[in-house]
């Protein structure tokens, strides 16, 4: 895969397609890859990588380049597909300014779970079949790749690429049984005390260290509520569990309705907070109280927290479900 | 929950300005009766509350936080109270899935003609609010006196 794309950049730049490229090159390690933008073949052939640990979602990074002169090119996966449309449908990415290329995936892997399973000292990973062969400074060690997935990619939502000007690949279909909300459905289940405890020993982790918001996609408004000092929990380590809380369920918020479920928050908070937990509450309530919504999965719709109907539930409704008291 | 002797609930009404703040002036005009620890603030309409705002109430030691609006359909601006509406749910069940007792937030819909209601509600909500004691899950110790 990583030499099909290689070369596709390449071309792309090669033809005059675009200026620049939008990619992943190595970060400090093998396995932190971050999102970089490429001008010239030599570059792409020096620096390019894509593996296993490509994750990053591309789209957010559109919005700046695209506000550049000139074209450029991201590879996007399906989930970031969706990410991709949305921001469009918010005027945030010049659609016109950027070639997209769609990827076909078949899962992204966390670091975290290959060192559990015991895999020590990788220095570089490749795919053999269904399995991924990791060199280590003992050698060389594999494991199935679907023990090393990321919590997004075990529960998929959909292998179609929404938006794109050429495919690298099949494109896949909608996933609607992936069981994303099976999760939540067992927190619903919980009494209000064993909720409580469990978002106390998770949310109390949280170092404020704004990583979830910097990645999310959805959050890219220009001026954000937590840079604000006179919000009281701007940028600072939370104070005390009110602020705690009162983060999580204001970036939550502030997502809902946009979100794509892309699965970035999660990936990339080093506390391994659920953060996705918070997410899929709010997209499974609005599925369930106001018709099933997918932001992202085409241009028109519009997002449930920005229409009504006249006959919707009442908020009582809230005091009938979620578990017992 | 152990409820303290003597617990007097601290409850925030946001009351939108056409018709529940003026139905809470009418029960008052109608010397009906309801807790004076209901504190009213006025809001231009439903849809004028942040979901933040409810939680700084209770972060500033409200017990129990309380949205009054216009009925649907009625609202001054239209269709304001529709989006309140939407907010309100997600939010309380977001609060409930988070283990916040779910008795400690409430929408009601009050016209400008009901100040009985409004008395009635202020005084089920704040006796609702007493049985469950103190807000211990969203309190800021900080703003504790
Ligand atoms: S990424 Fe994790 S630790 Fe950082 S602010 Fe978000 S939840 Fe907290
Ligand atoms: S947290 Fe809210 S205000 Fe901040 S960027 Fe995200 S959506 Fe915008």
């Amino acid at each position: 895969m990583q030499a099909v794309i290689k070369k596709k950049a390449k071309e792309l730049l090669e033809c005059g397609t675009v200026d620049r490229v939008l990619g992943w090159k190595a970060g400090e390690f093998f396995y932190d890859l971050t999102p970089a933008v490429f001008t010239t073949p030599e570059e792409i052939d020096k620096d390019f990588v894509f593996s296993v640990f490509s994750g990053a979602n591309m789209s957010k990074y559109l919005i700046e380049e695209t506000k550049k002169e000139g074209k450029v090119a991201a590879f996007i996966k399906p989930c970031d597909s969706y990410s991709l449309v949305q921001l469009q449908k918010e005027h945030r990415i010049k659609r016109e300014n950027c070639y997209i290329v769609g990827i076909a995936c078949d899962g992204m892997c966390d670091m975290g779970l290959v060192r559990e399973a015991g895999i020590k000292g990788a220095t570089a990973v490749s795919e053999k079949d269904d399995k991924l062969v990791l060199e280590t400074i003992y050698g060389e060690k594999e494991m199935p790749k679907e023990k090393a997935l990321l919590e997004r990619c075990v529960h998929c939502k959909s292998k179609k690429v929404v938006d794109f000007d050429e495919m690298i690949g099949e494109n896949g279909e909608e996933n609607p049984d992936c069981g994303r909300f099976d999760e939540v459905e067992r927190l619903e289940a919980m009494t209000p005390d064993e909720r409580f405890a469990f978002w106390r020993s998770q949310l109390s982790r949280c170092i404020r260290c704004n990583a979830c918001r910097n990645v999310c996609p959805a959050c890219s408004c220009e001026k954000c509520v937590f840079d604000n000092p006179d919000s009281g929990i701007a940028q600072k380590a939370a104070a005390s569990d009110f602020e705690e809380n009162n983060f999580h369920i204001i970036r939550a918020y502030h997502v809902a309705g946009r979100c794509t479920d892309c699965g970035e928050c999660s990936r990339v908070c080093p506390q391994n907070i659920p953060l996705h937990l918070l997410n899929r509450k709010f997209i499974k309530d609005m599925n369930e109280l106001y018709g099933f919504y997918q932001a992202g999965a085409d241009f028109e719709t519009k997002p449930p927290i920005m229409n009504y109907t006249t006959n919707d539930a009442e908020p009582s409704v809230v005091y009938q479900r979620g578990g017992s008291k | 929950m152990q409820v303290k002797e003597n617990f007097t609930p601290t409850i925030v009404a946001f009351c939108c300005n056409w018709c529940s703040y003026a139905g809470a002036d009418l029960s008052g005009n109608n010397r009906l009766e309801y807790p004076a620890n209901v504190k009213i603030i006025r809001i231009p309409c439903s849809c004028r509350l942040n979901p933040m705002f409810i939680l700084r109430a209770f972060q500033r030691g409200a017990d129990g936080v309380i949205l009054c609006g216009c009925h649907p359909g009625d609202c001054h601006y239209t269709t304001g109270n529709y989006y309140a509406r939407r907010r309100m749910t997600l939010l309380f069940s977001m609060l409930d899935y988070l283990g916040i007792e779910k008795e400690r937030t409430r929408v009601e819909w009050v016209s400008a003609a009901e100040g009985a209601k409004f008395a009635q509600t202020m005084n089920e909500f704040v006796e609702a609010v007493t049985a469950l004691g103190e807000n211990k899950r969203l309190e800021d110790l900080r703003c504790k006196q």
